[in-house]
């Protein structure tokens, strides 16, 4: 029998969100309300951290009696779509927020990197920075003497290391973060999606190194939205909506409803989809719409095989810099992402952050038949603003390449269907 | 090593054997501060020493020369100085103190720490600050040939501990308040400014009636600067009465404060 090594009880957190403002006031209301403020505002900030029985207007549970055990060794990812609790689930782990009911045990030394580069000040050198952040992280000035050429190294960042960071690109101040925290070695490790910075190929990097850290025999709990790295790294998963335990289990098993359950989202979705305001939480920059439309710019998620596809999509809030980029997923029903396209990494293309509305084109879609769901992220230097999980789905409803009235489909066919001739030659 | 994660009633309890593990953070949080302090400025920690010497002079102008404010018969600048290095240490430190949370936001969020290290450790830069304004208060002396009683220094240690505490105390009960209610940010500036009317950095408080003496060394600055300048400078016997009231007050400012800061910590990372 395997020891567990984390035991999660019940666990539940409650939160206070702010009350909607009432609209539409008179000239007397308002004067009343300027007059009165400072005592309303007392009582709601006095409110933020009290809790009587009977109001629960303006109060979530982000997580609600949740329980599951880890064992030693073991590698779980945690899915759920965004404001399902995952990063609270790991907030309360890490002792930054205390659970309102339920307890967990955690035997061995925890750290958490719900971010990257926690602590970096932009007038501190690369050098200075690794120091302060290590020790934030929890590493003693010793372990990070001795890692220290490593993490230049591993960071690729070189000669700037005497640098201030402010001078670094945003990519390099990314490689430098995750570097310092890829030599940590905890017990437990408590990773959010933090794995999703920098470019394509540090990401591999990255990856191996929590394939390393894996191997090593470490405990790992790893919140990702994506599939394809859950699959690679864990053997268990818990999937986590609304605050709650909804599936736990083998990593196939459960990906696989995870999915299904993704795309009968998508189903209920149509042309125009409007943003869940629940999901966007306190991102200064995200998506709050999206349309579908065919090339014959009629709105539609209906799609044959060739056809293109194109998404017009708003944005709302104010990027914090003056240009960002979007990312599109596309994935299956078996929860395979079978395209994706950046504007900034492969077509160095970015948008300034006045521009709120942007086309995507995509096409033509050589895709079975079957249906898929569009995932948007929106990222300035390898940081997500947003991610929309289920921005948008589509079918092919048709994928008869040949013209033979054979239907080619997901499940028999493979993922699309390339070009393709049968030609004899003795 | 077993970690039990639950809600936790009451007061944060003071791990003492966490805070020594901590003790590298502490370092590296007061190393930061004391590096940014001064970063891309021209004068760099010339404004350390510029600040109270300027006060100095405009306070000797305006309080010495103009309203020929008594000084125990000591040149007025070298008086209103030795108030000065106590004063801007204090006001500096529990400016820095009660912003150390919101300052550190961030980190509050995303990583956990016993959180009693920032304001600790924001009083570190302070410090330095002290040290430079003390080097030219050597100087202020040396060009007024004045002879001070040098035993006074002894003082020193036990004079900047008070301050500490009085400091420690009403910084971490405004640190705590300001996670919550940002008025500490508007309102701690302009108190401070007025504070300094009711300690002695500009007056003696043998100025003031003996039956309200009394009132004065409530303020735990009071205590300290006086016996700073009766020890030091010899203005007249130490008055153990006032000394006695202000650290009593210093140390019941620390236990309120740190109970606060203690009994709130744990909502920090939620409402900061």
């Amino acid at each position: 029998m395997p020891n567990p090594i984390i035991k999660i009880n019940n666990l539940s957190k409650r939160y206070r969100i702010g009350a909607e403002e009432k609209g539409d006031k008179t000239f007397r209301e308002t004067i009343m309300d300027w007059v009165c403020a400072p005592i309303n505002n007392f009582i709601k900030l006095r409110n933020l951290t009290k809790f009587k029985n009977n109001d629960l207007e303006n109060v979530i549970w982000a997580l609600k009696d949740i329980s599951f055990e880890i064992n030693e060794g073991e590698v779980l990812g945690i899915i759920g779509k965004n404001g399902s609790g995952k990063t609270t689930l790991l907030k309360v782990l890490s002792r930054i927020t205390q659970p309102t009911n339920g307890f967990a045990e955690l035997y061995g030394r925890v750290s958490s990197l719900l971010d990257v580069g926690t602590g970096f000040h932009p007038e501190l050198t690369g050098r200075e920075n690794i120091y302060l952040n290590g020790a934030i992280l929890g590493m003693r000035k010793k372990e990070i003497e001795e890692k220290f050429d490593e993490i230049v190294a591993f960071s690729e960042i070189g000669k700037f290391i005497d640098t201030p960071v402010k001078r670094f690109s945003s990519g390099m101040w990314v490689r430098l973060a995750f570097a310092i925290a890829a030599h940590l070695e905890p017990e437990i490790l408590l990773i959010d999606e933090v794995l999703a910075v920098g470019d394509i190929s540090f990401q591999k990097k990255c990856l191996g190194k929590v394939q390393d850290v894996v191997k090593g025999g470490r405990t790992v709990l790893f919140v990702s939205h994506n599939m394809g790295v859950i699959r690679n790294l864990c053997k268990k998963v818990v999937w986590i909506d609304n605050g709650k335990v909804v599936q736990k289990g083998d990593v196939d098993e459960v990906v696989k409803d995870y999915e299904k359950a993704q795309m009968r989202q998508v189903d209920k979705s149509s042309y125009i989809i409007e943003r869940n305001p629940e999901e966007i939480k306190n991102s200064s920059f995200y998506f709050n719409r999206v349309e579908i439309f065919n090339e014959k710019n009629e709105r539609t998620t209906l799609f044959r095989y060739n056809e293109k596809l194109n998404l017009i999509i708003g944005f709302a809030g104010f990027p914090l810099t003056n240009k960002y980029s979007v990312e599109f997923h596309i994935y299956n029903e078996l929860g395979q992402m079978v395209s994706m396209g950046a504007s900034g990494s492969y077509h160095d293309k970015y948008f300034s952050s006045n521009v709120k509305k942007i086309k995507i084109g995509i096409g033509p879609l050589t895709f079975t038949s079957g249906r898929y769901r569009i995932l948007l992220k929106v990222l300035s230097g390898g940081r997500y603003y947003d991610i929309w999980e289920n921005a948008a789905g589509f079918n092919i409803i048709e994928c008869q390449p040949f013209k033979t009235n054979h239907e080619m489909s997901v499940f028999r066919e493979g993922a699309c269907i390339l070009q393709q001739s049968f030609d004899e030659i003795e | 090593m077993k970690l039990v994660i639950k809600p936790k009633k009451g007061l944060a309890n003071l791990d003492f054997k966490e805070l020594w593990y901590y003790r590298e953070l502490f370092y590296f949080f007061a190393w930061r501060d004391i590096k940014l302090r001064y970063k891309q400025t021209i004068l760099g920690i010339v404004w350390a020493i510029l600040q109270p010497f300027i006060a100095m002079i405009v306070f000797t102008v305006i309080f010495g020369e103009l309203a020929n404010m008594p000084s125990n018969d000591i040149p007025y600048p070298i008086f209103v100085y030795a108030g000065l290095l106590f004063w801007n240490f204090f006001s500096t430190s529990i400016n820095n103190v009660s912003q150390s949370m919101l300052r550190n936001a961030v980190i509050i969020q995303k990583v956990y720490l016993p959180k009693v290290i920032l304001p600790v450790s924001s009083i570190v830069v302070a410090f330095v600050d002290f040290l430079f304004a003390a080097l030219i208060f050597g100087g202020v002396i040396g060009y007024y040939r004045f002879i001070p009683y040098f035993e006074g220094l002894l003082l020193l240690p036990l004079l900047l501990f008070i301050t500490i505490l009085a400091v420690l105390g009403l910084g971490c009960f405004l640190a705590a308040i300001n996670v919550k209610y940002r008025d500490v940010h508007h309102a701690l500036p302009f108190f401070i400014q007025l504070l300094i009317f009711i300690t002695p950095v500009i007056y003696p408080v043998s100025i003031i009636p003996k039956a309200y003496q009394w009132i004065l060394a409530l303020n735990p600055m009071t205590g300290v600067i006086e016996t700073f300048k009766a020890g030091f400078l010899g203005t007249m016997p130490i008055n153990w009465m006032t000394f006695g009231i202000s650290s009593a007050v210093s140390i019941v400012f620390l236990i309120l404060g740190l109970w606060y800061f203690l009994k709130t910590e744990k909502t920090f990372a939620d409402i900061i």
